[in-house]
């Protein structure tokens, strides 16, 4: 069903497109490409001359300029086409994207209080600074900050996700975002944005493309483009006058043709490349877009390619979100098993994962089954900032557990104490990467619960592949140093910031940055956005508040740490994209110039068809040849520009070895099997 | 303006020790090699100067070998090459003269060197095959057995680059010279 | 086999050599904490020669300036002195006025180290104009390259302040080029060249005929002529001329001298960089290219000489039109092919003579004019290649591209694409407009795509401040004397101009770090890079007009 829809989808940006390349003919919009614009003014000078040939003047025949004439619109054509695709393919986005911009009612509060009068007003007069109340079943009217009330949202217009989010005042998930829906409850938000400029517009301006300004690679290799446009141009216009040269020393033939010159230079200047620059850039773009990655500028992807540390947080990117009990390990005396019951005991109650991992840890390693704590007439104690412990009180036994200095308090205070093996266990357990969980019964001092960081399957190999790539990783975290250091072994990170506060964070930043290095990271509270906006690559989680948003340089929608990594890899997809259309598309020429140059000068100097080491059948089909292939080449490679060339994590030298053979090799051998293909064909077409 | 004077000062001191410094120690150490400093002359007893043993001089006369064309007809100060392409038809027709100056057929094929322009026209030498096919010709002008000539030319034959050319060179003066010394000046007038 | 041999040893030799003197030059020209009292002393020396400005520290901007404002020294002095020659002393052979146009074009030419001669030094220059005006440039010009190289190279290792150019210019003067051009002056004193200021001998020959024998300070003028990739002969036919160039071993000796320098100006960019092995990347693939040309050299002057085909001449070593006998065969097409791979000029042989398809080698050389290159600007061409090498192979390997750590961005692509324009423009189109006039067609020598190779070969000479012709080429007329030196000097600044702002504009950048994921510029697969960089965009853009010249004369006339 899905691959019906995409199909369709496909089809429908396939048709648009079409029209589109026709409408990009507008010279206005040529002149912008100097690559394509040289072809669009040789296009019109042989429409020129094919008019004269017509007309009982031409320089050579009619037909044949005529074909040529029409491949040269065709190269411009397809390169629109390959624009309007890329484009097109955002549109498509951007439809959806409008579509949830439905003329939305908001209920405007006089006072920013839940209790306060309603106005109901159209969403786009809000202002920033206004409130409106959101209830269950409303769409959020606008980007803005929850100010009171807890709901659960629905936001998968915008990330894809249907799975609701809770949203609440203060916090980290504070901020809301505009055609969004409150499924249950209700919010008091403050809007923080102006019409027009809020997330979805600049979504929707951004996978567009509308506004889209060339990124610094993007101007610099459209500098070397033009600058070998006019090389190639200076190596064909003077041929006219050095076959003049020519025609009058060897006292034979024709000078070369306009129409084989243009050909020829619309051969040699790299088309292939010109045509589909800017289709690659925004695919760029519409790569991120597909990763659910809103990145605010081209410049911040072409950055991502960059990245050489990326900072990590420990906590659901590098380990599973929650510690889980692996071990009991008893005090001098003390049954294993017993030291089980009570922490069983002490967790039946409680809901944290932690606490879940205890009783399944006791279930599986003693088979002591779950009990149903209101049955056993036992209170829970919860957890709270004070004490820091929990536990439960049950027929006159308190079971308390807690971290090592907690528990020592509270068995002091009956008068026990902290047994020193238990002491050398609790060091043991932190210095080996886990958390110890202090059990005691009353004064009595059971053991230690093994609480350890889980880390997630295939991430080492994944670090090795970024060390590979030439990116270091920094674990963070609020661990200790202890700790931190047996994760960062164990997940194989090359470095990680233990007990990191925001301010450590962006001095660590700073630091590496100082060094050279380009830094990525990950955040979502408030507390984050400084270190967000000192990194170079600052993706903000979507759940996150609106202060990270604004100090990164990328959303991800699926607010997902881990994308981090591919952010990278598409960033280095879209420079190696380019580099790689770059080298075919020089290569290529070496073919051309061995169909070109002998057709050029066969009345001059016929010896120079020794020079046609492709055998192509006559010089008019040479050039046609070429061309066309010239041509073809364009719309061949329209998904290769629009995909991206394939990355692999390895090193620099590896993947500059691999591209050079592909593309620049390949870009040597190709059009000579290309070029005398075509020829064959036309030759078997009786066209030359 | 403080640069103009800077670099004035520099040109200054850069001339002084680069034109006047260097010209004279090298003229110094030119006193150690008296005879090539001064050109490698040839003189007569009288002082005169023949030539230098180095710049190819003009023979047309059958009883001296012949040092290979020259297109400034060894004008020994405006040297200069013919400067033809070598498959310029020039060339050809200019080979053609050549070729029936020293009667060459193809039974007795010219070797290359006399047919060929040296780059400056002053190409003191020519190849000692060159000198034993002019043999023929100075033999008979001289009325000696061509084997006096042939050994002559043996004795004046030399390899320019030792163990690095395997070509073997005569210089055309010093042979014509060693002609006219050991053999019958007074023929030269025939 | 000889000759596999001779030149084995005149490149290895070469590339030995080049080695401790690189590190030597580093030692000259960029004196560390290390470089010892001594040298500090020399310092101060042409610090207090350098007067007012002798202890400036100079950006890329005031280092260019001065630069420019001591070549525009240069170029004064030097006309002056040709200008007035019939005035001044040491005149013993009494040399006339010099025509205007020529003095332009001589002067142009030895200022830009070019040295394209349209003049003949033995029929036209006094002693004192070869001495004060011509040599004086050699050694100046050729220490302006070396200056440049070296600030450029300071200015790549991050150092803002490129250093000071007077005391560099006099560095590389005093330091540099006098010291070895005393040792290859005497070498060829001993080889039998002259070395006086008495005027021509006037000898009656053998045959009783008048021969005047020009002869002069040539020794001296040689050395800076060879070492310093200057090329201006004593003589008009250069060193095919016996005077200039006696023996063998003389040969032998300048070959080494034309290569020298450029080949140790590689590893002194390497020390000043402090990447050594970058430069040892670099040297391989220049060498790569320097083989190249040399097999195809040799290969296509095997074959003798076509005009002679058919007539009764025994051809067994190929083509000697043009060729000197004491040089050897396998040293001519060598020599073509150094001469023209660095910016020398001075040939050993007529390269219009030369088969066609071997006089195409030393146009390939004028072309990338980076395979070693002239003195110091050698390597400065070669980093506009390598920045574009390192621009195309970055974007392949998905960073940002950067060069030693800095990145090469819109503004360093620009100037290197300008720079590298410039060189086709100033050879495809004054050719064309030579092409299609009387101003070339009417001094040609010869007919045919020949005459096209002449007025291509002398246009790219031009452009690569080469100075070696195809010289059959009527050349001293006021259209070619103009054109040539506007395009001499021309070609000359800007290659230092804007390589140099490159170096300025990186060093201005905060450096990144190195990973495992940054282009490396030190292995095999960089130097194939930057030889298909270097192939496709710099040798490519000629093949055209190849074609039209020695290309279809060979296929035409030789197969």
């Amino acid at each position: 069903m899905k691959t019906n829809l995409s199909a369709l989808r496909d089809t429908r940006i396939i048709q648009r497109a079409i029209g589109e390349s026709f409408r990009k003919l507008d010279p206005r919009h040529q002149i912008r490409n100097p690559v394509m614009f040289v072809v669009f003014v040789g296009s019109a000078l042989t429409t020129v001359l094919t008019v004269q040939a017509f007309a009982g003047h031409g320089e050579a025949p009619a037909g044949f300029i005529l074909s040529i004439t029409l491949w040269l619109w065709f190269t411009i054509l397809f390169a629109n086409f390959a624009e309007a695709m890329a484009e097109g393919r955002g549109k498509a986005q951007a439809d959806a994207l409008r579509k949830t911009r439905k003329d939305v009612l908001a209920k405007k509060l006089k006072e920013p209080k839940r209790e306060a009068e309603v106005e109901t007003v159209p969403a786009p007069t809000l202002r920033k600074g206004d409130t409106v109340l959101a209830e269950a079943g409303d769409l959020i009217p606008a980007d803005g900050e929850v100010i009171e009330g807890v709901a659960s949202v629905n936001e998968s217009a915008i990330t894809g996700e249907s799975a609701p989010v809770i949203r609440e005042s203060g916090g980290d998930r504070s901020a809301v975002t505009g055609g969004t829906k409150v499924l249950s409850d209700w919010l008091v938000i403050r809007v923080t944005v102006n019409p027009g400029e809020t997330f979805l517009d600049r979504m929707i301006g951004l996978v567009e493309g509308a506004k889209r300004q060339k990124t610094p690679n993007e101007i610099a290799l459209s500098i070397l483009l033009a600058s070998l446009t006019i090389i190639f141009l200076l190596a064909t216009a003077t041929l006219l006058p050095y076959s003049l040269y020519a025609v009058n020393a060897s006292g034979q033939g024709q000078p070369i043709g306009i129409t084989v010159l243009v050909a020829l230079l619309v051969c040699l200047i790299p088309t292939t490349i010109g045509g589909l620059l800017s289709a690659i850039g925004i695919a760029g773009m519409d790569r991120m877009i597909q990763a659910n990655v809103i990145a605010t500028s081209g410049r911040a992807v072409e950055a991502a390619g960059d990245v050489d540390v990326l900072l990590l947080d420990k906590t659901g990117t590098i380990t599973l979100g929650n510690r889980q009990a692996v071990a009991f390990l008893p005090a001098d005396g003390v049954d294993p098993k017993a030291l089980a019951d009570a922490a069983q005991l002490a967790s039946l109650a409680d809901e944290t994962p932690e606490g879940r991992s205890v009783v399944v840890l006791a279930k599986t390693k003693y088979s002591l089954r779950e009990r149903d704590i209101s049955k056993l007439g036992a209170t829970f104690v919860p957890f709270t900032a004070q004490t820091r412990m929990s536990g439960v009180n049950l027929n006159g036994r308190t079971i308390r557990k807690g971290s090592a200095d907690a528990v020592e308090r509270w068995v002091k205070e009956q008068a026990g104490s902290l047994p020193s093996k238990v002491r050398t266990i609790v060091e043991d357990v932190a210095r080996q990467g886990g958390t110890p969980l202090v059990v005691a019964e009353g004064a009595k001092v059971l053991g230690v619960i093994q609480l350890k960081d889980i880390v997630k399957g295939g991430i080492k190999e994944r670090f090795a592949e970024l060390r590979r790539m030439g990116i270091q990783t920094v674990m963070i975290t609020g661990d200790n140093a202890l700790t931190a250091a047996a994760i960062a072994a164990e997940a194989g990170v090359d470095d990680y910031l233990a007990e990191a506060t925001p301010e450590a964070k962006l001095k660590l930043i700073r630091e590496r940055q100082a060094g050279g290095r380009l830094v990525a990271m990950t955040g979502d509270g408030t507390n984050d956005a400084p270190a967000l906006a000192q990194a170079d690559v600052a993706v903000a989680m979507n759940s996150g508040t609106q202060a990270a948003k604004e100090a990164g340089n990328m959303v991800d929608l699926d607010s997902n740490p881990t994308k981090l990594i591919e952010i990278v890899e598409i960033g280095k997809q879209l420079l190696m994209t380019r580099g790689a259309l770059t080298t075919f598309s020089i290569s290529n020429d070496v073919a051309k110039y061995f169909a070109i140059i002998p057709a050029a000068f066969v009345t001059v100097y016929p010896e120079l068809g020794r020079l046609n080491v492709m055998h192509l059948a006559a010089p008019q089909s040479a050039v046609l040849s070429a061309v066309i292939f010239n041509a073809l080449i364009i719309v061949a490679l329209i998904p290769l520009a629009l995909k991206g060339v394939k990355y692999r994590p390895v090193g620099a030298g590896e993947l500059l070895w691999n591209n050079l053979l592909i593309y620049g090799l390949g870009g040597l051998i190709a059009p000579f099997v290309g070029i005398k293909l075509i020829d064959m064909a036309l030759v078997a077409c009786r066209l030359a | 303006m403080n640069s103009l004077l800077v670099s004035l000062r520099v040109a200054l001191a850069t001339m002084l020790v680069c034109v006047g410094g260097y010209t004279a120690v090298i003229l110094g150490v030119g006193v150690l090699t008296p005879d090539s400093a001064q050109g490698s002359l040839i003189t007569r007893p009288d002082g005169t100067i023949i030539g230098s043993r180095l710049i190819a001089q003009k023979f047309d006369k059958p009883h001296y070998f012949w040092p290979r064309p020259s297109a400034p007809d060894y004008n020994a100060s405006g040297a200069a090459g013919s400067n033809k392409s070598p498959t310029s038809a020039d060339l050809t027709d200019r080979a053609k003269q050549t070729v029936e100056r020293y009667g060459a057929t193809q039974d007795k094929p010219l070797p290359a060197d006399l047919a060929a322009a040296s780059g400056g026209g002053l190409d003191p030498h020519i190849t000692a095959h060159a000198a034993l096919y002019q043999a023929d010709r100075v033999a008979p002008a001289r009325g000696v057995a061509r084997e006096a000539i042939v050994a002559l030319i043996e004795r004046h034959t030399f390899s320019p680059g030792g163990p690095l050319t395997p070509d073997r060179l005569v210089n055309v003066l010093e042979l014509n010279l060693a002609l006219d010394r050991d053999f019958d000046p007074t023929s030269s007038s025939k | 086999m000889t000759a596999m041999v001779f030149i084995l040893l005149i490149v290895g030799g070469s590339a030995l050599l080049s080695w401790p003197l690189g590190r030597y030059m580093k030692w000259a020209m960029d004196p560390d904490e290390t470089a010892g009292p001594g040298r500090q002393k020399l310092d101060r020396i042409f610090a207090s020669i350098a007067g007012t400005l002798g202890t400036e520290q100079q950006g890329w901007k005031r280092y260019m300036v001065a630069l420019l404002i001591f070549n525009i020294v240069m170029f004064t002095v030097s006309f002056a002195f040709m200008a007035l020659q019939q005035h001044l002393p040491l005149n013993p052979d009494e040399m006339k006025a010099v025509e205007g146009s020529l003095i332009f074009n001589t002067v142009a030419s030895f200022t830009s180290n070019t040295n394209l001669q349209h003049y003949s030094g033995e029929a036209s220059m006094s002693y004192l104009t070869q001495l004060c005006s011509l040599m004086w440039l050699q050694f100046v010009s050729a220490a302006t390259g070396v200056a440049a190289l070296a600030a450029m190279a300071r200015g790549l290792a991050g150092r803002k302040m490129m250093g000071n150019f007077f005391v560099d210019v006099q560095r590389a003067t005093f330091l540099v080029l006098l010291p070895i051009s005393f040792v290859v002056a005497t070498l060829f004193l001993f080889g039998g060249m002259p070395m006086t200021l008495q005027g021509s001998a006037h000898a009656a020959t053998l045959e009783g005929l008048q021969q005047i024998i020009a002869r002069g300070p040539v020794a001296a003028f040689v050395a800076i002529k060879q070492l310093g990739t200057n090329g201006g002969g004593f003589f008009g036919p250069n060193c095919t001329q016996p005077f200039e160039n006696p023996t063998f071993w003389t040969n032998a000796v300048c070959m080494v001298a034309i290569i020298l320098i450029p080949m140790a100006s590689v590893w002194m960019f390497g020390r000043i960089i402090g990447r050594v092995r970058h430069a040892g990347v670099v040297f391989a693939v220049m060498l790569v290219f320097l083989l190249a040309k040399i097999s195809g050299a040799v290969w296509f002057e095997q074959a003798p000489t076509q005009a002679f085909a058919s007539l009764p001449i025994e051809q067994a070593t190929g083509n000697l039109e043009g060729k000197e006998l004491r040089f050897g065969a396998a040293t001519v097409p060598l020599w073509a092919v150094l001469t023209t791979s660095t910016s020398n000029g001075s040939v050993g042989a007529m390269h219009d003579s030369l088969n066609p398809m071997t006089g195409l080698m030393p146009m390939i050389g004028m072309w990338l004019n980076a395979t070693f290159g002239g003195v110091g600007v050698g390597m400065i061409n070669m980093f506009i290649y390598i920045i574009l090498a390192v621009f195309i192979a970055g974007m392949m390997v998905g960073r940002t591209p950067e060069y030693l750590n800095r990145r090469v961005e819109a503004r360093e692509i620009k100037f290197a694409a300008v720079t590298l324009l410039a060189h086709a423009f100033f050879i495809l189109v004054p050719t064309a407009v030579f092409a299609v006039t009387p101003w070339g067609a009417a001094t040609l020598n010869n007919v045919g795509p020949h005459g096209f190779s002449e007025m291509l070969y002398e246009f790219s000479s031009a452009a690569a401040n080469n100075g070696s012709g195809f010289e059959g080429l009527g050349d001293n007329t006021v259209p070619w004397n103009i054109a040539t030196g506007i395009v001499m000097l021309l070609a000359r600044f800007i290659p230092i101009i804007l390589p140099l702002a490159i170096a300025g504009s990186l060093a201005a950048k905060k450096p990144t770090a190195q990973s495992a994921g940054t282009l490396g510029v030190e292995d095999v697969t960089f130097a194939a890079m930057l030889i298909a960089t270097i192939l496709v965009v710099g040798a490519l853009t000629f093949f055209p007009a190849a074609a039209l010249g020695p290309i279809v004369e060979h296929l035409k006339f030789m197969v």
